[in-house]
């Protein structure tokens, strides 16, 4: 490397390589991080927890310390009846999100009140915290601390939002993951025509804290991020995953009958063999009907994938 | 070539590491596509091998692309570098030794790797997918190792300047290491929303505008001047090519979300940088083109040629696609469509994979001193490829522009699935079909190996008569 030109050349060239890079990634940064967490963002981190994809408290992508979202109907203090509200367990152990870690991540207002008047920053991993999405008077909205506010702790909350009232919907973004739903089906309805068949296209600060945003770039399936809006059935859902040509005899997404699991909600064995033969036999018209789809139970992985898809209002 | 992990790096036979990398690499271009086409049977055919969580499309989908950008494309740039870096130089390899280790940790990697993708366990973001331990495995033990071998060849060549493949080779190695820690950053500092995304858009538009385009480009400057015997048609445009890669082709990565709600600006200038890839796409075709002068009969007559011409020229399209294709008036109709997944082969499997198939056919024959064992194995290569990509991509184009028009005259969803249905099965086809290219190479590769005709001291292979 003697030649002046060759000096002169990788002078050149890290000059180039940074200048690009300060134009791709420092600026836009700048602009990035000053947005403010809005209600979806904050509300989208609570229920999805820190982390869906690859790690450490969950490296194999099973829904291994994930929080909850629940709809309590009463207090779970004092037991009264109160108006529905969604409120967010993260039991001890499970790591918060981005924007209560962080609390810069929420930006502007919004970290300003949800640490002065939310208390994010008394939660603690440790002991576990429940978390809700207020509002003040002037519509700015914040992260409540519901357990150094209230003195709710997860368990009293679990225990009055009751299984029928709790959504696995941040294990269920996990399946999202590890399944790859995303190489087909996006969560991004586009600024074009999308938002009126799909729904309203993000806005800037609805990310904050999520990761991973799963976008996906490859749409040969229906955009998700508004599911829940346009499709509440559960039951419909069930017959989805278990073999979508049940409701949708063109569709060419895959069956996730696996996801049940070994037994179904009443502990019994589920024979997919014979479902599957029994299947044939009313595909090539030798039977009226199709087989019953079994009742998935209550901690297969496929509960939560549900629960998932039907927390995408 | 176990045997010389544990030998004395003077006791390799010089390009031992070369040919190390080159059938690994065929190999796993074999199980790459492999992959490719029984994903392709899944899409077309939804319940053909249903019901196990581990063929399913979605754990196999990301195994395929991996394996074929980390395994095929990468690792035949590898082969590339070994064998064209020192000839180049006048010189032997830095470290032959280096070189197999690499190619060793390299294989045992990317198997590691795919091995927990097939698992589900993944990072969530497309082309970074891996989670971020085989993410610092890659730096330490493939891209680092790789780079050193090859700056430190050119720091000892034996000839005066450098060519315009080892400074593409040189930079690449060095864009490669940068562009890996960048991009991952989101994982190792858990960085989140649109940061997280826009980053994972930055590492896969650079991982290909800073690695794979410019590696294959610089192949076709060795492959193209050594066969035919022309010199290099212009020094000077090969300056503008190398340049105007560094300074257009790293700025993009906006365009891959433009319909995401990225800062207006960003994707402006995104977009205007877009086009401007068009810069070194036509360098480098015109180069390359150009120095064909006089030898155009050995685009039929010569295997190593014709690839590289035929790649050269599917570049052609493929650039014509890449700079329009993301401004916003076209974007907002193909975006998310089979449009991109055929620009994507196009650039992979069209472009880059004809350039590198004629360095790893050239370089193993150079190398182990063996004529290709035959000729009409190698044609039929080159046709199953070529008509197996076509249906590919005419296929796919199709698919994506009624996607297109689905998506902006709101045809119901299941609708534009039916109409899809017939192109599905051509895509299939066509990736079968490159699949059974590709055993037909591996087989023939390793005939040429055992059995293929000694090329003398002194020779070239092209220079020899095929005999079957």
């Amino acid at each position: 490397m003697n030649f002046r030109e060759y000096k002169i050349g990788a002078r050149f060239f890290a000059l180039a390589l940074g200048g690009s890079m300060t134009i791709t990634l420092l600026m836009p940064s700048f602009d990035i991080n000053n947005v403010s967490a809005t209600e979806v963002a904050m509300d989208k981190q609570l229920w999805a927890g820190a982390e869906s994809g690859f790690n450490l408290d969950d490296p194999f992508l099973l829904g291994w310390h994930k929080p909850l979202k629940v709809l309590l109907k009463t207090d779970p203090k004092t037991g009264q009846p109160m108006e529905p509200t969604y409120a967010y367990v993260y039991e001890k152990g499970t790591t918060f999100p981005g924007g209560v870690l962080h609390p810069d991540n929420l930006g502007g207002i919004a970290k300003q009140l949800s640490i002065e008047k939310g208390r994010i920053k008394e939660a603690s991993k440790n002991v576990g915290a429940v978390f809700l999405v207020k509002a003040d008077e002037q519509k700015h909205y914040y992260i409540e601390n519901a357990t150094a506010t209230m003195g709710w702790t997860p368990e009293a909350v679990e225990k009055a939002a009751g299984d029928e009232n709790t959504l696995h919907a941040a294990a269920g973004k996990t399946l999202f993951v590890r399944e790859g739903c995303w190489w087909c089906h996006t969560l991004l309805p586009e600024q074009t025509q999308d938002w009126q068949v799909f729904g309203a296209p993000p806005m800037l600060g609805d990310f904050n804290g999520e990761s991973p945003t799963a976008f996906g770039s490859d749409r040969k399936a229906p955009d998700l991020l508004h599911v829940g809006s346009r499709n509440a059935s559960k039951e419909w859902m069930m017959l989805h995953f278990f073999n979508p040509r049940l409701v949708q005899p063109h569709s060419i997404m895959p069956r996730f009958d696996y996801l049940w699991g070994p037994v179904d909600a009443n502990g019994k064995k589920i024979d997919f063999p014979k479902w599957r033969a029994e299947y044939n036999e009313y595909r090539e018209g030798k039977r009226i009907t199709p087989p019953e789809v079994p009742m998935y139970a209550r901690n297969s992985e496929i509960r939560s994938l549900i629960d998932f898809v039907l927390t995408l209002k | 070539m176990l045997k010389y992990l544990m030998a004395k790096n003077e006791d390799i036979p010089p390009g031992s590491a070369a040919v190390y990398f080159g059938f690994s690499a065929i190999t796993w271009f074999v199980i790459g596509t492999g992959l490719g086409a029984f994903n392709a049977a899944k899409l077309a055919f939804p319940d053909f091998v249903t019901g196990l969580e581990f063929l399913s499309f979605g754990h196999m989908r990301q195994v395929h692309v991996h394996a074929v950008i980390f395994g095929w494309i990468s690792m035949a740039f590898g082969m590339a570098m070994m064998y064209i870096t020192p000839a180049l130089g006048n010189t032997r390899l830095w470290s032959e030794k280096l070189g197999i280790w690499n190619a060793f940790l390299w294989n045992v990697g990317l198997s590691l790797g795919l091995t927990v993708l097939w698992f589900g366990m993944t990072s969530g973001r497309e082309y970074s997918d891996f989670p971020w331990f085989i993410d610092l495995y890659i730096v330490a033990f493939i891209a680092v190792p790789l780079g050193i071998n090859v700056w430190m060849t050119i720091i000892h060549r034996r000839t005066q300047g450098i060519y315009t493949t080892n400074w593409f080779f040189g930079a690449a190695t060095f864009m490669l290491i940068i562009v890996f820690i960048v991009g991952n950053l989101p994982e190792y500092f858990h960085l989140t929303g649109l940061t997280e995304a826009y980053l994972t858009w930055w590492f896969a538009h650079n991982v290909l505008g800073l690695w794979i385009t410019p590696v294959a480009a610089a192949i076709a400057y060795y492959t193209i001047p050594k066969v035919t015997g022309n010199p290099l048609y212009s020094h000077r445009i090969g300056h503008l090519h190398f340049w105007s890669v560094v300074v257009f082709y790293s700025t993009p990565a906006a365009h891959h979300l433009m319909s995401a709600p990225l800062p207006e600006w960003l994707k402006s200038f995104a977009s205007v940088e877009g086009v401007l890839i068009l810069v070194p796409a036509i360098a480098f075709v015109s180069n390359i083109l150009l120095t064909m002068q006089g030898k155009w009969n050995m685009f039929v007559e010569n295997l190593e040629v014709r690839f590289t011409v035929t790649g050269c020229l599917m570049a052609i399209p493929l650039n014509m696609q890449g700079g329009f294709q993301q401004t916003r008036a076209i974007n907002w109709y193909i975006h998310g469509t089979g449009w991109i997944v055929a620009h994507a082969h196009l650039a992979l499997l069209g472009f880059s994979t004809f350039l590198e198939a004629a360095a790893v056919y050239l370089g193993l024959q150079t190398i182990m001193k063996r004529k290709l064992y035959s000729l009409t194995l190698g044609n039929i290569h080159f046709w199953l490829l070529l008509i197996g990509f076509t249906t590919y991509w005419v296929s796919m184009t199709i698919a994506g522009l009624i996607q297109g028009a689905g998506k902006i005259y709101e045809v119901p969803y299941i609708d534009v699935v039916i109409a899809e249905h017939p192109y599905m099965i051509a895509r299939w086809i066509g990736g079968s079909l490159v699949f059974t290219g590709n055993c037909i190479w591996l087989y023939n590769m390793w005939m040429t190996a055992r059995a293929g005709t000694v090329v003398p001291e002194g020779r070239m292979p092209h220079e020899l008569a095929y005999e079957r």
